[in-house]
């Protein structure tokens, strides 16, 4: 049992712990917390996998921005928890049973259907001698070359998911002395000044009438 | 005793089968569910990398990274959507989205 064994071990006791109190956790911020722990330690071992490129992408994406995005918002939400977990221990039994057969089942036929043990060649990508080649650099060759297409689409996704997000969470504010910038842009001489029609000479009228007669007239416009 | 795939293999389905049984328990809780659906994602990008490492392929490592890309976009617009339900209905109670039910 070498060096590398034991820190698979150690860290995937440590990645089934903390994904086990993701789901378990009462308090949802400790939920996510547990969450970033299980996405560490899964980084470390896709870098005992050699995938450095992808485990520190795993951290610094996955860990630095879309854990945080999930802190933030259950932090700003006021979530009444006790009623999200009624029959919280009355399903336990049923899923993990349910939940214990998956993983055994799997692990049997996982186990015993693929011994691969032997140190795996590197992978020779483009004719290289790839030994001392990083694995970043092989990623990103394949990335830029074969793969440019899907590569193009998956940055439209993002995109696309940027938009949706900022369009769905919008908002205009009732209570703010709101501009809208494009009826400025818009507006038109006429729109600023109303030129009123009115009789340049009053006919003349007994005393009687003039109070009411003066009323309508300033009424009209 | 050295690391052999299945070793690998078996902690991405031990890490599925603990998803599941945590989308079964918070049915109710939007939230978790959707962290449930990261840990899932996490097991199948697990299965990936063993693979690409032990058969030395690197087209499994670019299938990882699509997955992230993805999975990304994917919270992203949940939350979103998440966002929005607790604006509007004050709650984020699975049960009670009954409002498109006829």
């Amino acid at each position: 049992m070498d060096a590398k064994t034991g820190f698979f071990y150690f860290f995937a006791a440590v990645l089934l712990f903390a994904s086990f109190r993701v789901i378990t956790a009462r308090n949802p911020v400790y939920a996510v917390l547990y969450l970033v722990l299980a996405f560490f330690q899964a980084a470390c071992i896709w870098i005992l996998l050699k995938a450095e490129f992808l485990g520190i992408a795993l951290v610094l994406v996955y860990v630095g921005a879309v854990m945080v995005l999930f802190l933030f918002v259950v932090m700003m939400l006021d979530v009444n928890i006790d009623s999200l977990r009624q029959g919280f221990w009355r399903h336990f039994p049923l899923a993990a049973g349910i939940g214990v057969l998956i993983a055994l089942e799997m692990s049997a036929v996982l186990i015993g259907g693929f011994r691969i043990s032997e140190e795996p060649k590197a992978p020779v990508v483009l004719g290289q001698a790839a030994q001392q080649v990083s694995n970043t650099r092989e990623l990103g060759k394949l990335i830029y070359t074969q793969y440019i297409y899907p590569l193009e689409v998956a940055a439209v996704i993002l995109l696309v998911a940027m938009i949706a997000a900022i369009a769905l969470t919008l908002r205009q504010r009732k209570d703010s002395k709101h501009i809208d910038v494009s009826d400025q842009v818009r507006v038109k001489a006429r729109d600023r000044l109303d030129v009123v029609k009115m009789p340049s000479t009053q006919p003349y009228v007994s005393d009687a009438t003039a109070g009411a007669a003066l009323g309508a007239t300033e009424k009209q416009p | 005793m050295t690391l052999t795939l299945g070793h690998f293999l078996s902690l991405g389905a031990i890490l599925f089968a603990l998803s599941i049984i945590g989308i079964f328990l918070n049915r109710k809780n939007l939230i978790v569910l959707l962290m449930a659906i990261e840990l899932m994602l996490l097991a199948v990008n697990m299965n990936f990398v063993a693979f690409s490492h032990y058969l030395g392929d690197l087209h499994g490592q670019v299938f990882v990274f699509f997955i992230l890309t993805v999975a990304a976009a994917e919270s992203a617009i949940g939350l979103a959507i998440l966002v929005l339900l607790f604006r509007n209905k004050s709650s984020i109670n699975v049960d009670e989205l009954n409002t498109l039910k006829g």
